[in-house]
């Protein structure tokens, strides 16, 4: 399928269907990350139940230095 | 002791995570820094493309109180998205609500730095809101309940130090809560100055990652602000117009 990832449009292999599987793909699943789809935030506990559909559109977001 | 909200805090000294040249050299800073209080910011990961490293990921985050910022923030409604990003990472509760209202001198918006204060109050965040140092601004965002007032020395990394002393003793004199002096401090002569006017805090970023040793301005800047404090404390003499002697002016050698 293909959603907006971060500003830009990515097609996503069949395997990738949960939250879980997505941070796994981009190997990030073990760092801090915090995962908005549709503007929603979807809680940390659902990464692996909550299914992507195409079109979403998802906002990988971290923590980076700053004042 | 510093409080804010339910917590409590040894240190006075807030210390940003910006711009330092190593991880290296901003472990060491923080480490002198002995700061208890740390702020970042929430943005994209870089994941299309080999980033650069992420100096804030290789701290040990789990020893800090957490200060995540909204800058990039423009207007309340946006703030409060990159506020409860933020707190969905689970690793912290408050917000320090940055709302930029000018891209050439980086003055925070005062109209939506009040509205997102007051959205992010409801939703239950502890909320440190940087402002600008206007006095009846810093009351009506005490009237909402903030947790403590960041007024700014003088705008963001410009370094000018305290530009308007007597707006911030006004908000400093009128504040039931914290209030913590932050952006525009220069060197540690800044940070003592803001202490010595009866700040609770001092939060600064690129005066110690941009100085050309910041682990060592990190401990000036731990000194600095201790000093201030404890010359607060200690209650300064009256300025005279003239001198005073300190010797006796009775018993002289001389007839």
């Amino acid at each position: 399928m293909t959603i907006q990832l971060n500003g830009k449009s990515v097609e996503l292999p069949e395997h990738v269907r949960s939250i879980e599987d997505l941070l796994k793909y981009y190997e990030v699943a073990d760092r801090i990350v915090i995962v908005e789809i549709n503007k929603e935030i979807p809680d940390k506990k659902n990464y692996s139940s909550m299914h992507l559909s195409g079109g979403d559109v998802v906002e990988m977001i971290h923590f980076v230095g700053g004042g | 002791m510093l409080k804010i909200a339910n917590y409590t805090f040894q240190s006075r000294l807030l210390l940003g995570t910006g711009k330092y040249p190593s991880f290296e050299v901003q472990k060491e800073a923080v480490a002198i820094s002995e700061a208890e209080i740390l702020t970042f910011a929430v943005r994209r990961m870089n994941i299309f493309e080999e980033s650069q490293p992420n100096f804030l990921e290789q701290l040990n985050l789990s020893q800090y109180k957490l200060l995540p910022n909204t800058a990039g923030a423009k207007t309340a409604e946006e703030a409060v998205r990159i506020a409860k990003l933020a707190k969905a990472s689970g690793l912290c509760d408050m917000i320090k609500v940055e709302v930029i209202g000018d891209d050439k001198t980086l003055l925070p918006d005062p109209v939506e730095t009040l509205r997102a204060s007051e959205m992010l109050l409801e939703e239950g965040f502890i909320v440190l809101p940087y402002t600008s140092d206007d006095v009846v601004l810093a009351k009506k965002l005490e009237n909402l309940g903030v947790h403590a007032i960041m007024p700014g020395a003088s705008p963001i990394g410009s370094g000018k130090g305290i530009v308007n002393p007597l707006n911030l003793k006004f908000i400093i004199e009128q504040s039931t809560v914290p209030v913590i002096v932050d952006a525009g401090i220069g060197s540690p002569k800044d940070a003592a100055y803001a202490m010595e006017l009866g700040a609770d805090g001092v939060l600064l970023n690129t005066a110690v990652s941009g100085a050309k040793d910041p682990v060592m301005m990190a401990q000036a800047m731990k000194m600095a602000v201790e000093a201030g404090r404890l010359g607060f404390e200690a209650g300064r003499i009256e300025e005279k117009e003239y001198a005073v002697a300190s010797s006796p002016t009775t018993g002289m050698v001389s007839s």
